[in-house]
């Protein structure tokens, strides 16, 4: 639905969650209410001159608090007349910046507003007078976003340096109880913009264009150091953005406003461990996909037999076929997409490349039938909760179609009869990969705490391994890694292997060997072949890992002997980013 | 800042003076209501705001009145002991004492103690504690006697210590006096000899206590008529040990040494005491507060019609007898603080409110002075924290006796003894509080230099300079360079300007006295190693490549190479004796700032400056010698120490050395040193790019093309 303000800058929710207020590009803060069906407009405040950037409820939902340009405005929700209008200085060391934008406000429950702004401030302002209380000038740039802890004694705020400051609420002496908001911690994580913070209870996490999330614990909440304590800097998104065509041997890559198809090279010389071969053909570049409009790509795939792309944005569906003639391809979009097949969280071809697996944003599951350059919608598989899927998986031969969402466990569809088969049970972390073995039709599922559960699907129950390994326990540097296994792939010729990956490796799970317990070393690197095979099998264990390949965006299996990986080098993102702000350093 | 406001007085009867006339001023459970026992037979409960009695009980003829009368705060009941062993029971609504509850007891009571939370308690002649409500279950058990003979109770007070009761009562026999804990909590009965320490002769007159989380601070009013203080742990560590406590000075003077009567005293809080009594042997009675932690009078009201020496304070009102009548004088105290404590000191200084003569002055006696009146203070400070560690006190005691008046030998025995035992966890302050105190005795007979008790007190590894002010400068006067040594190896924290005191020392002390002293020498490795031949090769070879003579400057090599046996004469053999060089050594380990030396520096005359720089520059031609560019021994300055020191000599005295003609050939030395370490990086740095350059090439080989089709074996 449109707001009818034209872009909208903010956001905020309510403290009871019956509320939402979007600030728009045209000054004003208009009201929704939220009902379980719809989102129904309410009432629009006094509109304001300039674009509202920032909006915060009061924790009792009396008053708002609104960041625009220059000033910040404080709105009794009840008569939607602004109550207070605090103009920010603009000026900034002496030099009058053109104009002081408030990046974020923060309403808290004694009636203190919070602002960070362009100049570098974070300010403390009185909503009851409409006065500065105090001024902390902590950066040079602009600082950009602000999140307050529940308890409402501690705040981060993130720079556009890439800074991250801690703000505390502390005594001034000791057992006195006056209290005041002291600078605490500056964290310096990020190479360029922090655009976002959040405050969890124990951690300050940040995230910015530098493509980092941070997770920075806070010590003085940890009761024992251990691993839980430790920095965490994840660098990718925890989804597939690549997809292959394993028969034509194609990759497709999933950019923000594109898409590239690549041919894979081929050799004809062969190698021992660790050598690198002489490319008899080189890699083709052959298609770039640009989008029609502003919109990001949400998801794409490429069909099994590589003639077909289906893209999804935020509003449309796209879905391609393509033509090979020798070298020459020719691509042709598919028109006339039904009305339901607006946005798409997932796509699938099965591996036959004859029917589309589409999660719509609204839960429900589409299966269309493709045929030589139509399409027919088969069936849509009705939501079994409200929320959408966002992972699917079809089994080889085309019976099964596993799909999960974020929390609500992993439901299982007979695509023969279309109806749901079973569900595996929720648990309490949200599934990051998910593959349906060839021939026996296990699911494998692995969560974002590392665990990893195979469940037969025609059994309905969880497989005799999996039981296994759940009683014994993942290896303890398994369960320790920070980057969630993001694709699961399977050998055709060896059912007793699982290939997974995470960012910095590669594991093959065989299950016919023994599980690693903690005292084995999980990082087993290849024995040497001197070694008599008696110590080759007492050091064998079920995970074999590999980290040759780091940071590792996507691998998987083209055929029985050959595997295709792909590294994303973090300088190559970095080296593409806009410059971060120059600081000097050492006089120089 | 205390304040005394208007008195008023509160019985309309005069009272007879005398030990019979008061017997004591007791709380009610409500507040501003006070229970007055006259001596003799009548009880008033009194109204203090309103000044007027609410309640008159008397005993029957005959009968006396021996203990006050107190208000059982659990129930409403007041209590009353009369002919010593009878214990009246009433409220507000019974007229007659006789017609009220009475228990017969089978000891003489001495007091009954009442405070909020807990029952009574009743505390006999004999030294028996027992609690109310067991005394009236059964009133004619058996009271134990804990105290010996002759022995009497003088004075006693409860406090509640984490919501248990506990008692304190002192006793006097012979003129000695004991302090008994009883706990409730644990149930244990410790005593405690008063010491009196060297204040034998006077007599006590007086006491208070107050108690803070782990001690009861009991103050006692001497004869001499100053307050002395004494901590008495409330949970003792033996309890069944008779344990002695020292007790220090912590007022001097507040009532004339010669009073003989009418002299009390009072804790108010945790630093004020309130003092009853005439401040001059000729001045009339006077109520004086005095601030204990800053020392100071904070406050005086005279009573010209005197008084009876018995003072008491509940809430905010103080009572007392003024003339006849009994006064109450309220009293209010904000917190004391330096400034309010200062203010009143000046105000009090005025001619027109002159009150009273004698003044503490506490910044003098807060000092680290070793005047012979700031002495006693400051052993003040040391009994205090003494008894607060729990050390046992004689050992202590005896070594400070010992330092004050004994000979070095038998201050060495005494130190060894205190040393032996365990170390608590303020050692240090203790040590520096010895060394100072040895240090005071040595300003004041300059013959007595305790040396070896000095540097056993330094071997503790615990004393710093900021512990023990004024030793190093009573080494520096002595001369004593191996104090000097091992303070320098020992303290982190010493001034630039002592260490550069130091510096001047060690380079114009003569061998000769230097040869008597014992020095650590672990520092100094043998110096007279004939090395400049093998010395001249290596500075050839590190000048890889590079031709030396055209570049430098050609005058000043030339020179050098014209004496070249001088030159390595100059570097072969160290320019110092070996003693002078460990004491040096010592000055290069020691810590300091740049900034702070720098101007000391410059004071070092000429030739000292020469010397100290040939020392360098050997070290450093020593240093250069192996690839580690380290010196042999067990802790050889480094060359980054040596460096600095170069540097920071050159700095300070450049313009000096310059124009010393013995220093030339020094200084030309250096800058070919200078000369050749920056062919050395330059060339190094040329080393580095090629490394460089091959580091990258091998990376190159490493690195995968954009797309590549790799060999893997998987297991």
């Amino acid at each position: 639905m449109d707001a009818f303000g034209g872009p909208i800058w903010s956001m905020a929710v309510s403290p009871c969650g019956s509320q939402l207020l979007v600030g728009c590009e045209d000054g004003s803060v208009k009201l929704f209410q939220i009902t379980p069906d719809k989102i129904q407009f309410e009432r629009n405040f006094d509109r304001q001159k300039s674009r509202i950037l920032s909006l915060s409820w009061h924790p009792s939902g009396t008053h708002i608090a609104a960041g625009s340009i220059d000033y910040i405005s404080v709105f009794d929700v009840k008569s939607g007349s602004a109550v207070h209008k605090m103009l920010v200085d603009r000026q900034y060391m002496g030099v009058s910046k053109r104009k002081c934008i408030i990046w974020g406000v923060a309403f808290l429950s004694d009636g203190t507003v919070i602002s960070v702004d362009s100049a570098g401030k974070v300010q403390f302002w009185d909503s009851a007078t409409g006065t500065l209380v105090k001024n902390h000038l902590i950066a040079n740039a602009d600082v950009q976003s602000i999140a307050v802890s529940d308890q409402e004694d501690s705040f981060v705020v993130g720079t556009a340096e890439g800074t991250v400051f801690h703000f505390q609420l502390v005594s001034v002496t000791s057992n006195s109880s006056e209290k005041q908001w002291v600078r605490t911690k500056p964290f310096q994580h990020h190479t360029h913009d922090v655009r976002a913070v959040a405050h969890s209870p124990t951690a300050l996490i940040s995230g910015g264009t530098d493509t980092h999330l941070v997770i920075r614990p806070l010590m003085e909440k940890v009761e024992v150091k251990n691993y839980d304590a430790a920095l965490r800097k994840i660098t990718f998104p925890h989804r597939r953005l690549i997809s292959c065509s394993k028969k034509r041997h194609l990759l497709l890559f999933q950019f923000a406003h594109h898409l590239e198809l690549w041919r894979l090279g081929s050799t004809v010389a062969t190698g021992k461990n660790g050598d690198t071969l002489p490319l008899s053909k080189d890699a083709d570049h052959l298609l770039h996909l640009k989008t029609k409009g502003p919109e990001n790509i949400i998801c794409s795939c490429i069909s099994p037999c590589g003639s077909w792309i289906a893209y999804s944005t935020t509003s449309r569906f796209f879905l391609y076929r393509l033509n090979y003639e020798h070298d020459n391809i020719s691509l042709q979009r598919v028109s006339k997409m039904p009305a339901f097949l607006r946005s798409a969280l997932q796509i699938l071809f099965s591996e036959d490349s004859t029917k589309l697996f589409v999660a719509s944003n609204q839960g429900s599951l589409h299966i269309i039938r493709l045929l030589e350059g139509s399409f027919k919608h088969l069936h849509t598989l009705q939501p079994q909760s409200v929320e959408s899927m966002c992972l699917l998986a079809v089994s080889p031969d085309g019976n099964w179609l596993a799909a999960s969402g974020t929390s609500a466990g992993v439901h299982v569809y007979n695509i023969k009869h279309l109806k749901l088969h079973c569900t595996v049970p929720a648990y309490n972390f949200p599934v990051t990969a998910l593959a349906i073995a060839p021939n026996t039709n296990n699911l494998v599922i692995a969560h974002s705490d590392q665990q990893v559960f195979e469940y037969s699907i025609p059994d309905k129950q969880y497989t005799e391994w999996s039981r296994t390994i759940q009683k014994q326990g993942f290896h303890y540097l398994w369960l320790q890694r920070d980057t969630p296994i993001t694709h699961i792939s399977f050998h055709p010729k060896r059912p007793m292997h699982i290939l997974l990956h995470d960012a910095y490796m590669f594991c093959i799970i065989d299950k016919s060997l023994p599980l690693p317990n903690d005292k084995t070393l999980l990082y087993n690197p290849l024995p040497p072949t001197n070694e008599s095979d008696v110590i080759r099998r007492r050091t064998a264990h079920a995970f074999k890992i590999s980290k040759i390949y780091k940071p590792l965006l996507f691998m998987d299996l083209l055929d029985e002997r050959t595997l295709v990986a792909v590294e994303r080098p973090l300088d190559d993102i970095i080296a593409q980013l806009p410059p971060p702000i120059k600081k000097k350093k050492f006089g120089t | 800042m205390a304040a005394l406001e208007e008195e008023f007085t509160l019985s309309t009867v005069p009272l007879g003076a005398g030990p019979n006339g008061l017997l004591g001023v007791e709380q009610s459970d409500k507040t501003d209501q006070f229970l007055v026992t006259h001596g003799g037979r009548t009880v008033i409960l009194y109204k203090v705001s309103d000044q007027k009695p609410l309640g008159s009980w008397s005993v029957k003829q005959g009968q006396i009145i021996t203990c006050p009368a107190v208000c059982n705060f659990q129930t409403g009941e007041f209590i009353v002991v009369h002919d010593n062993k009878v214990l009246r029971i009433w409220n507000t609504e019974d007229v007659n004492l006789d017609k009220v509850f009475k228990a017969t007891l089978s000891a003489e009571i001495y007091r009954i103690h009442s405070i909020q939370g807990t029952e009574p308690l009743v505390l006999f002649k004999e030294g028996a504690v027992r609690g109310l409500e067991a005394l009236l279950a059964e009133p004619q058990q058996k009271i134990e006697t804990v105290l010996s003979d002759d022995e009497v109770i003088k004075w006693t007070k409860v406090f509640m210590v984490f919501r248990h009761p506990v008692l304190i009562f002192i006793t006097e026999k012979h003129g000695n006096h004991f302090a008994y804990i009883q706990t409730f909590s644990s149930r244990t009965l410790s005593k405690y000899t008063l010491f009196h320490g060297q204040e034998e002769k006077s007599v006590i007159q007086n006491f208070t206590a107050s108690v803070d989380r782990k001690f009861i601070s009991l103050m006692s009013l001497s004869s001499d008529g100053c307050v002395y203080e004494t901590s008495i742990p409330i949970h003792p560590r033996d309890p069944d040990e008779n344990q002695r406590v020292v007790r220090s000075l912590l007022l001097k003077t507040v009532v004339a040494g010669n009073a003989r009567s009418g002299v009390a005293l009072t804790v108010l809080d945790q630093d004020h005491v309130a003092v009853l009594g005439p401040p001059l042997p000729a001045s009339k009675e006077c109520l004086s507060i005095w601030n204990t932690k800053f020392q100071t009078l904070q406050t005086s009201r005279e009573l010209p019609q005197g008084t009876s020496g018995q003072l008491w304070y509940f809430g905010e009102n103080l009572f007392m007898l003024h003339g006849k009548f009994l006064t109450v004088i309220p009293y209010k105290c904000e917190v004391s603080s330096l400034a309010g404590a200062l203010g009143k000191l000046k105000h009090s200084q005025d001619p027109g409110t002159h009150t009273v003569p004698h003044f503490v002055n506490w910044e003098t006696s807060r000092g680290y002075g070793f005047g012979s009146q700031n002495s006693e203070q400051s052993k003040r400070i040391l009994r205090r924290r003494k008894i607060e560690v729990n050390v046992p006190p004689p050992a202590f005691e005896q070594l400070l006796s010992t330092i004050k008046n004994d000979s070095e030998k038998d201050i060495e025995v005494e130190l060894c003894k205190f040393l032996a035992v365990k170390r608590t966890p303020d050692f240090h302050t203790i040590v520096g509080d010895i060394v100072l105190e040895l240090l005071g005795r040595h300003t004041t007979e300059p013959s007595f230099y305790p040396r070896n008790s000095l540097m056993q007190l330094i071997q503790t590894h615990v004393l710093s300079y900021s512990l023990c002010p004024g030793l190093m400068e009573a080494a520096l006067e002595k001369t004593d360079v191996q104090m000097l040594q091992l303070c320098l190896q020992q303290f982190p924290d010493i001034p630039e300007s002592i260490t550069c005191a130091c510096l001047k020392l060690f380079l114009s002390i003569s061998d000769d006295s230097l040869q008597e002293t014992e020095i650590n020498m672990e520092s100094v490795s043998d110096c007279s190693d004939p090395v400049q031949e093998k010395m001249d090769e290596q500075t050839e070879i590190l000048q890889n490549g590079f031709n030396a003579d055209e570049q430098n400057c050609d005058s000043c090599d030339r020179k050098l190479n014209q004496k070249p046996q001088d030159a390595a004469e100059e570097t072969t053999s160290c320019p110092v004796v070996p003693k002078r060089a460990a004491l040096l050594n010592a000055i290069l380990h020691s810590a300091y700032s740049e900034m702070f030396l720098l101007p000391h520096l410059k004071d070092i005359p000429a030739q000292h400056v020469t010397l100290f720089l040939q020392y360098l520059y050997f070290l450093y031609l020593k240093c250069s010698e192996n690839a580690t560019m380290t010196l042999p021994g067990l802790h050889p300055p480094t060359l980054n120490q040596i460096m600095d020191w170069i540097c920071l000599l050159l700095d300070a005295n450049f313009t000096v050395v310059v124009m010393i003609p013995e220093a030339k050939r020094l200084l030309l030395s250096l800058y070919k040193f200078v000369k050749s370490q920056i062919c050395i990086c330059s060339e190094l740095n040329k080393i580095e790019v090629s490394f460089r350059e091959l580091q990258k090439l091998n990376q190159e080989k490493n690195n995968r093309e954009l797309y590549s089709i790799e060999v893997l074996e998987l297991f």
